[in-house]
């Protein structure tokens, strides 16, 4: 197996006496699909804010790709090659699709006011290159019929997608999907499963946090299992399914059946 | 689309320099051209408000305080210690620039309603040291200040000053439309839409709130002091919380997120209480008014729902050419 890319060590989250992630280990190796899975309130979504930095962790620490992140702000987290999405959509409804994506590259692009303000060539060079960038990033997750749209006009689905476009703009080594499957239907969740296959194929290292099985069992090398904030259980896809702790906690007779 | 957004662009800097231009045809007194260039030097302030309020989305209730900083910065090092115009107004820019950071750091970790009344404290604290320092500012009776001078010559009539506002006035908006175009301006844009999807784009908030923060009080304590030189007096009214409300009021009118909306905002909103002098008592009446409509009628404020408008217009007139 390749090496590790992201490491957590004792990662612990605690709300009000509640421990959403209690002391958890993990090692996500680089260039797989990775998923977390869990019943709601398994912490998964907390995992995802301590792993982007929005949440401080109450004690352990995070590690990636050898460098130790833990305690920055989470612009921070996205320099270091963390990108991610939001299971509630977080777009920026006051900017066009192409607009969207364009400001995901923001590590990327030329970010002195002096220059931006007295509009320099060199500026007006990057910002056509990062035009063009954008516009085949939406090519790539299949919005190219929403180019100039403004975001707010356009159907859930395609801001799904949008979101998974501005993620990728900030050219992450890991990224990190929060649901990006629900509320879809079985064609738009089948379109999510082939672009995860696509992201995976370009090099780019995709945690994937998922209820919906099928997609999860067709994608991902590894699979994570949560429960109350603590690893249940850990494998390749055979053995978590056959996993008789997984099945009882999570799973159920829906895994059984398949 | 971008078409037709990048030649809104350019087509408004037209219509700008056109109407700075072609202004003075029509202003047939002095009267007419003190008006106008009270609106260019409101204009600058609100080019700079919108820029943190309409962008960023972070609001500000005290900028009538950087103003006034400007405004009696420059007073007071020209008059009392004998500092050129041309030194004073550019220290008491950077003076300003250099509070909104300290304060700026620090309050802008606030959001909504806590902002507002941080900011609100920050305008009522200049305010009340103007107002009390009166060996410096004359207190409430104001005080007086001298001309604006550069090497000898100085800045003198209604006519040189129209040119100069106005030329700062088209400096302004294009510096501000080309700093909205850009990865900065997107990165203020983009938290105002959502801050924490900025964050993890690798947007630092902070500091752009902060760049937002210190342009627009920078912006208008160059208008405050441009005001005072031009007006020889300046009083504490013009450093009041009522002031601050005023130039919000026409940001909101205008259009927030739209750099020729608070154009416009300023414009109207100046020159309405000056035809309506015989209720000058009732000026804030008119603001309060105006703010109450625009909330109803057209949130977006008047240039957005406008543009908003003549593009329905043309797309229905596009499919009706069309046949479809």
């Amino acid at each position: 197996m390749s090496r590790t890319l992201l490491a957590v060590q004792g990662l612990s989250r605690e709300f009000g006496g509640v421990q959403a992630v209690d002391a958890l280990e993990m090692e996500i190796p680089e260039g797989i699909v990775f998923s977390i899975i869990g019943p709601n309130g398994a912490g998964k979504t907390t995992l995802l804010n301590l792993l982007t930095g929005i949440y401080a962790p109450s004690a352990g620490r995070i590690w990636f790709d050898g460098r130790d992140l833990t305690g920055r702000a989470p612009h921070g987290f996205a320099a270091a090659g963390i990108g991610r999405t939001f299971q509630n959509l977080q777009i920026f409804f006051n900017m066009s699709a192409l607009e969207n994506v364009m400001a995901g590259r923001h590590l990327h692009e030329p970010c002195g006011l002096l220059a931006a303000m007295l509009r320099v060539p060199a500026l007006a060079r990057a910002e056509r290159a990062c035009r063009a960038h954008a516009r085949a990033l939406l090519e790539f997750v299949g919005l190219e019929g929403f180019v100039g749209a403004n975001s707010d006009a356009m159907p859930y689905g395609a801001l799904k997608r949008l979101e998974i476009a501005r993620a990728l703009a900030g050219e992450p080594r890991l990224l990190l999907l929060d649901e990006p499957a629900a509320g879809l239907n079985p064609t738009e969740t089948g379109a999510i499963d082939a672009l995860i296959q696509r992201i995976a194929a370009r090099g780019v290292t995709v945690v994937l946090v998922e209820h919906n099985m099928k997609l999860v069992m067709g994608v991902s090398q590894q699979v994570l299992v949560l429960d109350y904030g603590r690893k249940l259980a850990e494998g390749d896809t055979e053995s978590v399914r056959r996993d008789p702790r997984v099945i009882e906690a999570y799973l159920g007779s829906e895994a059984e059946d398949r | 689309m971008l078409q037709r957004l990048a030649s809104a662009r350019s087509g408004g800097m037209t219509v700008l320099v056109g109407a700075v231009l072609l202004l003075p045809f029509a202003l047939t007194n002095n009267y007419y051209y003190e008006v106008a260039i009270l609106v260019g030097l409101n204009a600058i302030v609100c080019v700079g408000l919108n820029l943190l309020i309409g962008y960023a989305g972070q609001i500000s209730l005290g900028h009538a305080g950087f103003f006034g900083l400007g405004a009696y910065g420059s007073a007071i090092l020209s008059a009392r210690y004998g500092w050129p115009g041309a030194l004073a107004l550019p220290s008491a820019i950077a003076l300003a620039a250099a509070l909104a950071y300290a304060v700026g750091r620090p309050i802008l970790r606030l959001k909504g309603h806590y902002l507002a009344m941080a900011t609100l404290g920050m305008g009522i604290i200049i305010s009340i040291v103007v107002t009390t320092e009166d060996r410096y500012t004359g207190g409430p009776d104001g005080m007086s200040v001298p001309p604006l001078g550069v090497l000898g010559w100085t800045l003198t009539g209604e006519r040189s000053w129209y040119w100069v506002v106005g030329g700062v006035l088209v400096l302004t908006v294009w510096l501000a439309l080309n700093l909205i175009d850009s990865p900065v301006g997107r990165a203020l844009r983009a938290l105002h839409g959502s801050e924490v999807a900025a964050e993890v784009t690798g947007i630092d908030s902070a500091r752009h709130k902060v760049i937002a923060f210190v342009l627009s009080a920078a912006l208008a304590a160059g208008a405050g002091a441009l005001t005072a030189h031009y007006a020889g007096f300046i009083t504490p009214g013009k450093v009041s919380f009522v002031h601050s409300i005023e130039l919000v009021t026409m940001v909101v009118f205008g259009g927030m997120a739209s750099t020729f909306g608070a154009v416009v905002g300023a414009a109207v909103l100046t020159t309405l209480p000056q035809l309506l002098t015989v209720f000058k008592e009732y000026e804030m009446v008119v603001f309060g008014g105006a703010m109450m409509m625009t909330m109803i009628f057209m949130p977006k404020g008047l240039v957005p729902t406008l543009a908003a408008r003549l593009a329905l217009r043309e797309r229905t007139d596009e499919k009706a050419g069309h046949g479809t």
